[in-house]
């Protein structure tokens, strides 16, 4: 008669290790399975989260090891959000996240809406959209900087070609009016096309009776697409807003790339900012509070709009 | 018989391994990429052949250097034995014990700092400033200097059409007011059907470019980092009236004598412009002096040097150039201080000028012949005799970063007065040293 796996398993442990583990509940069990995985997030996850915030209400430097580290309260704050340049960063973010999601998802709902058409070559315009969110943002935000190049760039001689304005004449990372427009072009770019698969991956999910449905009730394409589209692939849309816009926040290798935070610091997203106050000036106190204002605000907003989602969803 | 050869074997071959394991060891010289490191290596062949230790080379690209080596030094590292380090790290590396302190060294192998050119002493290895307390060796001479096209200089019709419109001849600029008469002269204009600008300045944001650059002309229109009679009182010298009128100018360089999309530029896009015959002229350390004159394009007569020119309150050019330390933490600092002993060796030094280094060895730079042997070495000279460096202080980068933002807004975004960037950057460095408790 051949064994179970169980009761090999069980003849195969040690009898101290039997013992001590028959005393133990089913719940105990599962502790002692999870137990690792809590103590992975307690470190690498809640205990630099709680030592953010501890750092945050000090003079702390990384630099400076050996110099005493002084407790002063919310003067780290206090400092952050009276500083005219940090808002100016917070105002080049929200610049640069509300037009990105706004042409992204407009772009993208319209390209997934024409590749949902059965054509021929279908797929392979499928696979030519989607190459630019296959390269590393470094690359892009290079490539796009010789594009940019108002002596030699491609992009200058676009607009010469169409408007007649002299391709030397302008600078697209060099202008001040103009660069916030530049990364919020690359930006779209690169990212439109991933919000055209989950658009994409709507529409497809879209069942054929319910057109034929509101066909056979005399329903104009007009209205199928509001009634029918819409709603549906509404909350596929706002999940790739949901990822757009996260990512957008934290928005750095893309746009240190292409114009570093310049000129002035007119594209100097909070991420590059936190960075350099971080990592280059070294005010570490400093810094973790910028970080903890900024954990707050994307936390804040995010589970308000995950909160709206769920709404959707459930309609 | 046999049994005496193998004893005397073993006893050659253990005192081979004891006496190879006790002499050789690994050495890792920290520098940043560029020309000169590569000269460095061939340098230090003679030194591997000498000591029979192996060196090792961590060149990092000047853009990421300061990141890469201050972190390496801040989380107490263990990658570099000798470092090469920026002149305006010495203060925090001196302060918080990243470089060992070498005047017992020098004083034991009798290297003397006055052997050395006396600016280079005070900017890469002393700190407190001005206090016989030294934490390097100069180890590389640099300075910003200006290249020109002699070449179109010295076309007739170009210095007819100057003489005319400007009532003095095109050469050489006498001064800043100069300078820039000939970079607006220049810009845009058609040489050999290609259109051509004035000079390519440094312009950088990221790491520490435009104040490289900014400074050059800063200094001689009067600003001063502090009250020379009260150490850290700012006013008034940071935002002087000078000073104001020098940021101008720099802005009205920028916007009237520089290519387009030159916004964010320094070293290499300096070097870059000029050797594609962009620019007229050209600003950027003498390291790059070497290079220009092998160029197959602009070098040999097409290229002349210069110091900076003058302004209405002097003569002064930005300091570059880097000292050689041992780092606190190597564990081969017997090793590392044998290399920086056989370093600084006037034969030595010799070498490394002719090999693409800048030796700050008087014996060296004082040589009569020394002038003539290159070109550029008269600008050399004239340039290191006017040197000013920036803060050395151990908050250098929190500084530095201030004045790039400051700067960089005003001249490159055209955003707010040349006062107001300057009053803005005294109370950031007003802030900065009242965190520092210097205040």
């Amino acid at each position: 008669m051949s064994s179970s796996p169980m009761e090999c398993a069980a003849k195969v442990t040690p009898r101290p290790l039997a013992n001590s583990i028959r005393g133990l509940s089913d719940r105990g069990i599962a502790w002692l399975f999870v137990a690792p995985t809590i103590f992975l997030l307690l470190a690498i996850n809640i205990f630099p989260l709680i030592w953010t915030i501890y750092l945050s209400f000090t003079n702390f430097r990384a630099n400076r090891i050996g110099r005493e580290v002084k407790f002063i309260g919310l003067r780290n704050y206090e400092r952050i959000l009276s500083d005219p340049d940090i808002w100016q960063t917070m105002q080049a973010t929200a610049h640069f996240l509300l037009w990105t999601l706004f042409f992204q998802v407009l772009i993208g709902f319209t390209l997934a809406w024409l590749i949902n058409r059965k054509f021929k070559g279908n797929d392979m315009w499928t696979t030519i959209i989607v190459l630019p969110m296959m390269l590393s943002p470094a690359v892009v935000g290079n490539f796009w900087k010789f594009l940019y190049h108002p002596q030699t760039g491609l992009f200058n001689y676009v607009v010469q070609f169409f408007t007649g304005v002299d391709s030397s004449s302008f600078s697209m990372i060099g202008d001040v009016s103009l660069a916030p427009w530049a990364i919020v072009i690359v930006d779209t770019w690169m990212w439109t096309p991933f919000v055209m698969l989950i658009c994409l991956a709507g529409l497809r999910s879209i069942p054929d009776y319910l057109y034929e449905a509101a066909s056979v009730d005399r329903a104009s394409k007009w209205r199928q697409f509001w009634t029918i589209t819409i709603p549906m692939v509404l909350p596929f849309l706002m999940l790739a807003v949901l990822f757009r816009g996260i990512e957008n926040f934290k928005m750095f290798d893309l746009v240190v790339q292409l114009t570093g935070g310049g000129p002035g610091s007119i594209t100097e997203l909070t991420s590059i900012n936190l960075k350099r106050e971080a990592f280059e000036k070294w005010r570490t106190g400093y810094a973790s509070a910028y970080a903890v204002i900024l954990f707050v605000t994307v936390f804040g907003l995010a589970s308000i709009y995950v909160k709206a989602l769920n709404k959707v969803k459930e309609r | 018989m046999k049994l005496t050869n193998l004893l005397a074997l073993t006893a050659i071959a253990l005192t081979g391994v004891s006496s190879s394991s006790a002499v050789a060891e690994d050495l890792t010289l920290c520098w940043a990429s560029w020309d000169p490191a590569n000269a460095l290596v061939e340098l230090s062949k003679d030194y591997e052949a000498k000591s029979g230790n192996t060196m090792h080379f961590e060149f990092v690209p000047w853009p990421n250097f300061a990141d890469r080596m201050l972190n390496e030094l801040n989380s107490g590292g263990k990658l570099c034995d000798l470092l090469i380090g920026d002149s305006q790290w010495v203060g925090g590396a001196a302060e918080n014990g990243q470089y060992i302190k070498l005047n017992d060294f020098f004083e034991k192998e009798g290297i003397s700092m006055d052997d050395f050119i006396p600016a280079t002493v005070v900017g890469y290895a002393e700190w407190p400033k001005n206090t016989p307390n030294y934490w390097a060796l100069p180890a590389y001479a640099d300075v910003v200097g200006w290249t020109y096209r002699k070449d179109w200089f010295s076309r007739p019709e170009l210095q007819k059409e100057f003489k005319a419109k400007y009532g003095y001849d095109l050469g050489v600029p006498s001064s800043l007011a100069h300078l820039k008469d000939i970079a607006q002269f220049f810009q845009n204009r058609k040489i050999d059907g290609k259109t051509v600008y004035g000079a390519a300045i440094y312009t950088e944001r990221g790491s520490e470019g435009i104040t490289m650059g900014v400074t050059n002309v800063l200094y001689n229109y009067g600003f001063e980092y502090q009250n020379p009679k009260k150490p850290y009182d700012m006013s008034g010298f940071v935002n002087s009236a000078g000073a104001v009128k020098g940021l101008e100018y720099y802005k009205d360089l920028y916007n009237t004598g520089t290519p387009p999309g030159s916004s964010d530029w320094y070293m290499s896009e300096d070097i870059d412009a000029y050797k594609s015959g962009q620019v007229a002229m050209q600003m950027n350390f003498a390291f790059v002096w070497p290079g220009m004159n092998a160029d197959s394009n602009v070098g040999g007569d097409r290229t002349g040097y210069f110091a900076n020119p003058p302004g209405p309150a002097g003569q002064f050019a930005q300091l570059g150039g880097q000292g050689i330390s041992v780092v606190a933490n190597t564990e081969h600092k017997d090793a590392a201080l044998a290399y920086i002993k056989w370093f600084a060796q006037p034969e030595i030094q010799k070498r490394w000028t002719a090999m693409g280094g800048a030796s700050a060895l008087r014996a060296v730079v004082e040589d009569p012949a020394f002038p003539d042997k290159q070109p550029y070495n008269r600008a050399f000279l004239d340039s290191m005799a006017i040197v000013k460096d920036f803060w050395a202080e151990p908050s250098y980068a929190e500084l530095l970063l201030a004045m790039q933002d400051r700067v960089h807004k005003y001249v490159i975004a055209g955003q707010g007065t040349a006062q107001e960037a300057l009053d803005g950057l005294l109370k950031d460095w007003i802030q900065t040293f009242e965190d520092e408790g210097k205040l």
